[in-house]
């Protein structure tokens, strides 16, 4: 007998390759910068080369004289196009400080790249060109550039404030305050550090880029941008410049990458919108590199101290921390709230009783910061992953020991942290035993016992990061909890059209993630379909007009879950209809591989394709039920998703010149159930390298007088292939409870893993030589001085 | 200045301003937007293309140095409705994900085994040192190539 079964086979959890690719491969694909838009004028912006100085004057009429030029404006000739400041969207506490801010600067430029004067002609050289021609007077101003001196207000930066200071935000837990002092004074061992989060340029290999296409007589504009968040990018811009949101379209065709850095609303998109109006006619920008080294926001910039409490077991009793934040010049549309993402994390994954976290952020004058790959949490995870580190070695005891004295055990979960917020499931024990078997950790110390001997100058070394991540931004009453000004909720569509094709609307905007690809994985399996037959809409708000867009490794456990709702919404209503059809009870109808069928009669089927037609005809459709096959669902999660995992570095450092070389990276990770391994590993290898890349490579580095000494992919070192290792991937699987399809989100684990884990494993190899520090990135001249340092030190 | 250059097979004849970056004109000229800028310090690859065959940063060349070249552009590498092996190779192994830096990767990388068809690791990380990627961390694109290579 041959049993015959057309379903399609599994495709959740399988390796599909993705629909996107042939596109981006062949060059079909358009980015912003692309589109062919006929009579756009080009816009270029002056920008400031002082950190901080008064504009005494804007001289516009030599470049209003160059060829080409159509228009050309100072700060203060804009102030009219300007409903409200630029937005910040999270004033963490009531008393924040933030000072207006505008897409030009009038009367003050408080960064170097600070735009101070604009003009539009008829192409992107003629514009530039003109720029050149702008004589601005400036006053110089002394330049704050370290944070220390920043909070010292020996310079205010913006006088309306009158400090540098934009808060102190701390998360207080009741009765935790005398006891954790009580806590340090009993402590049989106790760890106080300082860490510095160097600043990082995001440098997505696509600059930002912008066009503006307004229909004059129409009254509607469409705003092209390489942006992360088209959805509140439309609504602040509505905000912005007091034209109606519903007269407002944001779409993004393809984005070169964000990790963060387009997770805003920049000056240059609120100038296309505008001007585009004004003139009435389409606007472009494009930015070059070096222009987006100083105009497209940093991340990190934090000053950490830290401090353990441990008793004699080692068990840590007690955590503080005290953070110092560089805000920038400005607050962009998240920058405040970036430390208090990694807020609630500097336990890590340890089961830690007392908690005290006090963040103070100031003003500098220098280029804004806000989200990067991780925001908050890759800093949080260093620091208490560096501490634990060093825990272990004031103890003298192995430091994976040490951590599985002080893991949340797997019985603990759901676990309530002293912070309030619940963990939804982690297996801390299994991803640690993993990596270590991966990375053969036994193996590594026995070795390093035999060849980091006194004289020896290759050394060794071994560190290991455990990590949990916050993320699936986020349950909206959380949010509200942190004043931020939106919710954390996703948006969805599942449409089965006529001939039973179907379209998914999703909220979500992704920039690689994949988002075609997956979120047809997840209706295929919900409905029975083949993934070819499922078109995924989105970025768009003319199509998707409801959304929260893609961030803080959001997009699969509340987008994704929403599509998953809808499907579930969908396949509802379909029973109702194929229940009429067939003369049963809905409750008799079972639904697998895109049929319905009566339980026990197996005669009496009717699938999808079936009913979608019967929905679209609306000939014969139960009472009261409404015509055609679609479902929207709104779906705000109920709880962060927490991915966790262990990362383990193995490096060699050549005492003599300072180099760092990786032998091995192992990266352990459990994100849950994975819709598409292949995209879920690719995130961890991009995501791996981008931390091992602030470890040992990056840093925006300024002058004193704020000068951003690396401004270019020349000097700036976005590591390349030669510079980097082949990673070893090992995965736990530890279902979230919290959403139906068990999943957590992966775009920011490897970046979080990944810095301490390296750093801990360059700390390691040099601690025989009296080393416990190293400062980030360990270049091979930062390694290099340390080594010497330590060496002085120990002959005098 | 008149210039005549072969582009993906076809002879374009255009007249260009001297100052005229390859890269540009590639774009703006002939509307091929595959080839595309990530820097502005030809260090980034995303811009390169082939000319004469090998791999080039056409940032790095004004349009009036093609005259009389051939030119390859990402367009150009699929051939009949199939795409090219490495093309094949990328997608097989997700050796891409946003596909900004993927055109230069992909002409980088068959520039690369044109010279050495059977490279180690190591010189695929090394041969394709001047094209930079922020999303993969190059994992995937070095097996691509490498599985490329092997015919796979
Ligand atoms: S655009 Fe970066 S090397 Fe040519
Ligand atoms: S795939 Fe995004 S830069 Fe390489």
């Amino acid at each position: 007998m041959t049993v015959t079964d057309d379903r399609p086979a599994a495709v959740l959890g399988t390796r599909m390759l993705r629909r996107e690719d042939p596109a981006l491969l062949t060059g079909e694909a358009k980015y912003t910068n692309d589109l062919a838009l006929p009579g756009a004028l080009s816009l270029a912006l002056a920008r400031s080369p002082y950190a901080h100085a008064r504009i005494l004057s804007v001289d516009l009429s030599a470049a209003l004289a160059a060829p080409g030029v159509v228009a050309a404006y100072a700060g203060a000739d804009l102030s009219s196009l300007w409903a409200a400041p630029m937005p910040c969207a999270w004033p963490v506490t009531a008393d924040m400080k933030n000072p207006a801010h505008y897409p030009v600067a009038i009367g003050k430029a408080a960064y170097v790249g600070d735009a101070v004067a604009v003009v539009l002609a008829t192409s992107e050289s003629a514009a530039r060109d003109a720029v050149e021609l702008i004589d601005v007077q400036y006053e110089p101003l002394p330049a704050v550039v370290d944070l220390e001196d920043a909070l010292s207000d020996r310079v205010v930066i913006h006088d309306e404030l009158g400090t540098n200071k934009s808060y102190t935000w701390d998360l207080k837990i009741e009765d935790h305050e005398g006891a954790i002092d009580e806590a340090f004074a009993s402590a049989a061992h106790v760890v106080k550090e300082r860490y510095v989060q160097q600043r990082l340029l995001p440098m997505a290999m696509e600059p930002r880029a912008v066009a503006a296409v307004p229909q004059p007589f129409g009254g509607d504009i469409t705003l092209y941008s390489s942006t992360q968040v088209p959805h509140i990018l439309k609504i602040m811009s509505a905000i912005t410049l007091g034209i109606p949101e519903h007269q407002v379209r944001v779409t993004t065709p393809a984005v070169g990458g964000g990790f963060g850095s387009k997770l805003n609303v920049y000056a240059e998109e609120l100038l296309c919108l505008a001007l585009a109006r004004k003139h009435k006619v389409p606007v472009r920008w494009n930015e070059e590199r070096t222009e987006n080294a100083v105009a497209t926001i940093h991340g990190r910039g934090q000053i950490q101290h830290m401090e353990l409490a441990a008793d004699a077991a080692g068990k840590i009793t007690a955590v503080r921390v005290r953070i110092l934040g560089d805000m920038g010049a400005y607050l962009q549309l998240v920058t405040p709230g970036i430390p208090l993402l990694g807020a609630f994390l500097y336990a890590g994954v340890y089961d830690i009783p007392l908690y005290d976290f006090s963040c103070t952020s100031v003003f500098t004058t220098l280029t804004p910061t806000d989200a990067y790959r991780g925001a908050g949490r890759p800093e949080a995870t260093y620091a208490i992953e560096r501490a634990v580190d060093t825990l272990a070695r004031q103890m003298g005891i192995d430091p994976m020991e040490l951590r599985k004295r002080n893991f949340i055990k797997k019985e603990q979960f759901p676990y309530t942290a002293m912070t309030g917020l619940v963990y939804d499931s982690g297996n801390h024990l299994a991803a640690a035993e993993k990596a270590a078997g991966l990375a053969d950790y036994e193996g590594v110390r026995a070795r390093q016992a035999t060849q980091n001997v006194p004289g020896a100058t290759t050394l060794l070394g071994i560190g290991q990061a455990s990590y949990f991540e916050m993320c699936g931004l986020a349950p909206s009453r959380v949010l509200a909890s942190l004043n931020y000004s939106a919710g954390g909720w996703e948006a969805a569509t599942v449409r089965v059209l006529p001939t039973n094709k179907i379209q998914v609307v999703t909220g979500t905007a992704p920039h690689g993630q994949g988002h075609e690809t997956s979120w047809s994985m997840i209706v295929a399996d919900k409905l029975g379909v083949s993934p070819d037959d499922i078109d995924v809409l989105h970025s768009d708000t003319a199509i998707a007009p409801l959304g929260l867009d893609t961030y803080g490794s959001r997009s699969l456990p509340v987008g994704g879950v929403a599509i998953a709702m809808a499907c579930d919404k969908v396949i509802d209503k379909a029973k109702k209809i194929a229940a009429h059809q067939l003369e049963a009870n809905e409750d008799d109808l079972e639904f697998s591989g895109g049929t319905f069928t009566v339980k026990g009669s197996p005669g009496k089927t009717m699938p999808l394709a079936a009913i979608a037609f019967e929905a679209f005809t609306a000939h014969n459709l139960p009472d009261g039920l409404e015509p055609n096959l679609e479902a929207h669902v709104t779906y705000d999660p109920p709880n962060f998703s927490w991915p966790f995992g262990t990362h383990i570095c193995t490096v060699e450092v050549d005492t003599e010149t300072g180099q760092v070389t990786v032998l091995q990276y192992v990266a352990v990770d459990d994100c849950g159930n994975q819709v598409n391994p292949l995209i879920v590993e690719g995130q961890v290898h991009g995501g791996v390298i981008q931390g091992l890349a602030q470890a040992l490579f990056e840093e925006a580095v300024y002058d004193d007088d704020g000068n951003l000494k690396n401004a270019s992919l020349a000097e700036y070192l976005v590591p390349a292939a030669s510079d980097v290792p082949g990673l070893t991937l090992g995965f736990t699987v530890t279902p979230s409870p919290t959403n139906q399809l068990g999943v957590k989100g992966i775009g920011e684990a490897g970046t979080i893993g990944a810095a301490p884990a390296v750093i801990n494993a360059v700390v390691d190899a040099l601690s025989s030589l009296g080393i416990t520090n190293m400062p980030m990135p360990a270049s091979p001249h930062t390694v290099w001085n340390a080594i010497q340092h330590a060496q002085n030190g120990a002959s005098k | 200045m008149k210039i005549s250059v072969t582009v993906n097979g076809t002879v374009h004849e255009s007249d260009v301003e001297p100052r005229t970056l390859l890269v540009h004109y590639v774009r703006e000229t002939l509307g091929l937007t595959g080839t595309n800028v990530g820097c502005d310090t030809s260090s980034c690859g995303a811009c390169s293309l082939h000319l004469d065959g090998e791999a080039v940063k056409s940032c790095t060349v004004l349009a009036v140095q093609a005259d009389g070249a051939q030119v390859t552009t990402i367009e150009g590498m699929a051939t009949d409705g199939e795409m090219h092996p490495m093309q094949k190779a990328f997608m097989e192994n997700h050796g891409l994900q946003c596909g900004y830096c993927t055109p230069g990767m992909v002409m980088a990388a068959t520039s690369l085994l044109k010279e050495n068809p059977n490279p180690t690791e190591a010189e695929v990380r090394l041969g394709l040192e001047g094209n930079l990627c922020r999303c993969t961390g190059y994992h995937n694109i070095v097996k691509s190539v490498l599985a490329c290579a092997a015919g796979e």
